[in-house]
């Protein structure tokens, strides 16, 4: 809860033009509507991080999709062991790994890899999680307890973990729809909460009643009433976990049983790179660089996207 | 709060059964031999195969196969690791050095967690505040092995303070830098969470009708605003705790601390799956009943859930 009085105010009956009430006044009939939408995006590009994390997130999807407009050098062929860990030479900038292979080549062609486990992950844990919580929140009942426990099951087991599991047991089909599959299918519950938690907030609302009342079925009330209004914390939640599959993603070929060395992966590189720390830190900080900043950018637009869309956030900002 | 304790507790059964159903159908419901597959393309030797079908009981089955895993879990036969030795011992053996490791990790994010939380929500709008705000963003977005590498490079090799791989026996003094590793990633979280609790704290009106009073800030702070603060904060640690328990793992890996997450690492590296299902499976009992015992904690501290319905 937010006080309205200002830091220095002498009186506690303030002049009445100084009053919020004026702001209830001034409110324009004729003036453009507004709802949830339009005022997040009158809120967000008035911010400069919205912007900034915005061109990174288009400067990394431009290099996923056209690697070849910025370099030449392919990734994985002309790796000349004579170049071990060297420093940059001319048309290299960024010097070779242990195996000798261009490091800035090798990260340009990695970008489409973290991006697409998290598009794919970050598709599954929104439908999944949509479903789940859409389901579980209106419908209520036996529905909802079947499916929230299904959901408390699957959240018991760090994703991380759980994707450690089935990455081992699916050691001879390691590729970018396993890895997603394997990271998604565990972390749906969360948004499945925060969608059936709003779910039930809205369901009780007017317009919902109205609808009924007017003879609309139930599931068609959930598909254009109910849902479009709850869906707001469904949105940040997701560009969050986009950050966080990119992560898990890295982790897991970190760790050995993410992708296998053949796809070009920060993870992986990262992850051969430790050997050389002592000797060449380049050969793992540039990659790592590469994957924080990607990983910051989508944080950032959740970050903005909360404080336009939730109203709690925006006032502790 | 007995009824309290033991709807939870009831609660808490299906979930226990559930996860380790879904972990032991993971691995065992999938098409092709399991026993195989679980070495993915190393081949181990016949006789140590010959073991894990006798272990596993694969003619049964498929959910007899289940109850005889979770009565071998109940009973700490969690199977035989590829060097002959129980993985139950080397559980007991590592699990005091990861305990250690994981207090001091806490004791970090909650100290500097809170203090910086604290004095950003208290300032907010500030210069402090705002570079909290934006050091706490980068730091989230470092994923953990990323940043143990940077640490173990930057402190252990360019500035050479502290030893890059902990040595035997795991002396304190080692585990400075792994823990500072291990803190970060939840510090982040915490400073945000504090200083939004402090934030919404200190609008409440009985910090207001305490200010009217004429109480001190000293009194305020502490008493008023910091103690009110603190609960989401203690709840985002037990949600939390799967964060550091994959975190213990990659850390432990890095830093070489012979600790339970190194040797999941090491299981995982190795490609010994039967091990990495043990203790994946121990690992989760362990979440489950850490927020179980949070939960019960909980009601202590807040009465309006003890007598919730």
């Amino acid at each position: 809860m937010q006080s309205n009085t200002r830091p220095d105010q002498q009186h506690f009956v303030a002049p009445l033009d100084e009053t919020p009430l004026v702001a209830i006044d001034s409110v324009k009939a004729e003036g453009k509507p507004s709802n949830l939408w339009t005022d997040a995006w009158n809120d967000v590009r008035k911010r400069p991080m919205f912007w900034i994390s915005s061109v990174l997130i288009l400067l990394v999807v431009v290099v996923a999709l056209f690697p070849g407009w910025f370099t030449q050098t392919p990734p994985n062929n002309d790796c000349l062991l004579a170049n071990s860990n060297g420093g940059p030479t001319d048309g290299h900038p960024l010097g070779f790994t242990k195996q000798g292979c261009d490091i800035y080549s090798r990260i340009i062609h990695g970008t489409s890899t973290s991006l697409a486990v998290g598009i794919i992950v970050t598709s599954l844990v929104a439908i999944l999680g949509v479903v789940f919580g859409a389901f579980a929140g209106f419908y209520g009942g036996w529905l909802d307890a079947v499916l929230s426990r299904l959901g408390d099951i699957f959240f018991s087991i760090p994703y991380i973990l759980a994707a450690v599991v089935i990455m081992s047991v699916l050691s001879g089909y390691r590729n970018v729809w396993v890895i997603s599959l394997a990271i998604g299918l565990f972390a749906w519950p969360a948004t499945a909460r925060v969608l059936r938690a709003e779910i039930l907030r809205v369901k009780n609302a007017d317009f919902v009643m109205a609808s009924t009342a007017l003879g609309v079925s139930r599931f068609r009330i959930l598909l254009r009433h109910v849902l479009p209004n709850s869906i707001a914390p469904v949105i940040v939640i997701t560009t969050i976990s986009l950050a966080s599959a990119i992560v898990a993603e890295a982790t897991l070929s970190f760790l050995g049983v993410g992708l296998p060395t053949n796809i070009m992966s920060w993870g992986n590189d990262i992850s051969q790179a430790q050997t050389s720390l002592r000797t060449a830190p380049q050969t793992l900080i540039l990659p790592s660089i590469a994957l924080s900043v990607t990983v910051l950018s989508f944080i950032m637009l959740g970050e903005v996207v909360r404080d336009a869309l939730d109203p709690k956030a925006r006032a502790q900002r | 709060m007995a009824g309290y304790i033991l709807r939870r507790l009831l609660q808490a059964i299906p979930v226990l059964l559930g996860t380790t159903f879904l972990i032991y159908f993971m691995v065992f419901a999938m098409p092709g031999d399991p026993i195989v597959a679980l070495f993915g393309d190393k081949t181990p030797p016949p006789s140590v195969i010959e073991s894990l079908r006798e272990r596993y009981h694969l003619d049964q089955p498929f959910i007899v196969q289940y109850f005889i895993f979770l009565g071998n879990i109940f009973r700490g036969d969690l199977g035989v690791s590829f060097s002959g030795q129980p993985v139950s011992e080397i559980l007991m053996a590592t699990f005091p050095v990861t305990l250690r490791l994981a207090a001091m990790a806490v004791f970090f994010e909650m100290v500097a967690g809170i203090t910086i939380g604290l004095v950003s929500g208290l300032r907010k709008g500030g210069i402090f505040d705002a570079s909290a705000l934006v050091v706490s963003l980068i730091l989230i977005s470092l994923p953990i092995f990323v940043l143990a590498f940077v640490m173990q490079w930057f402190f252990g090799i360019y500035l050479g303070w502290f030893r890059t791989t902990v040595g035997p026996g795991a002396p304190t003094q080692d585990l400075i830098l792994p823990a500072i590793v291990l803190a970060t990633i939840s510090f982040a979280q915490i400073v945000r969470l504090t200083r939004a609790s402090v934030i919404e704290t200190g609008g409440q009106d009985f910090v207001r009708t305490a200010a009217s009073k004429g109480l001190s800030r000293n009194r305020i702070v502490p008493v008023h605003i910091l103690r009110n603060s603190l609960i989401p904060v203690v709840t985002y640690l037990a949600v939390d705790f799967g964060t550091l328990m994959v975190g213990a793992t990659v850390t432990e890996g890095i830093f070489n601390v012979p600790g339970v997450g190194r040797t999941l690492y090491q299981a995982i590296i190795r490609g010994e799956g039967p091990t990495v299902v043990s203790f994946v499976t121990i690992m989760v009992l362990i979440y489950l009943v850490v927020n179980l015992l949070v939960d019960l904690l909980y009601a202590v501290l807040d009465p309006r859930i003890r007598y919730a319905k």
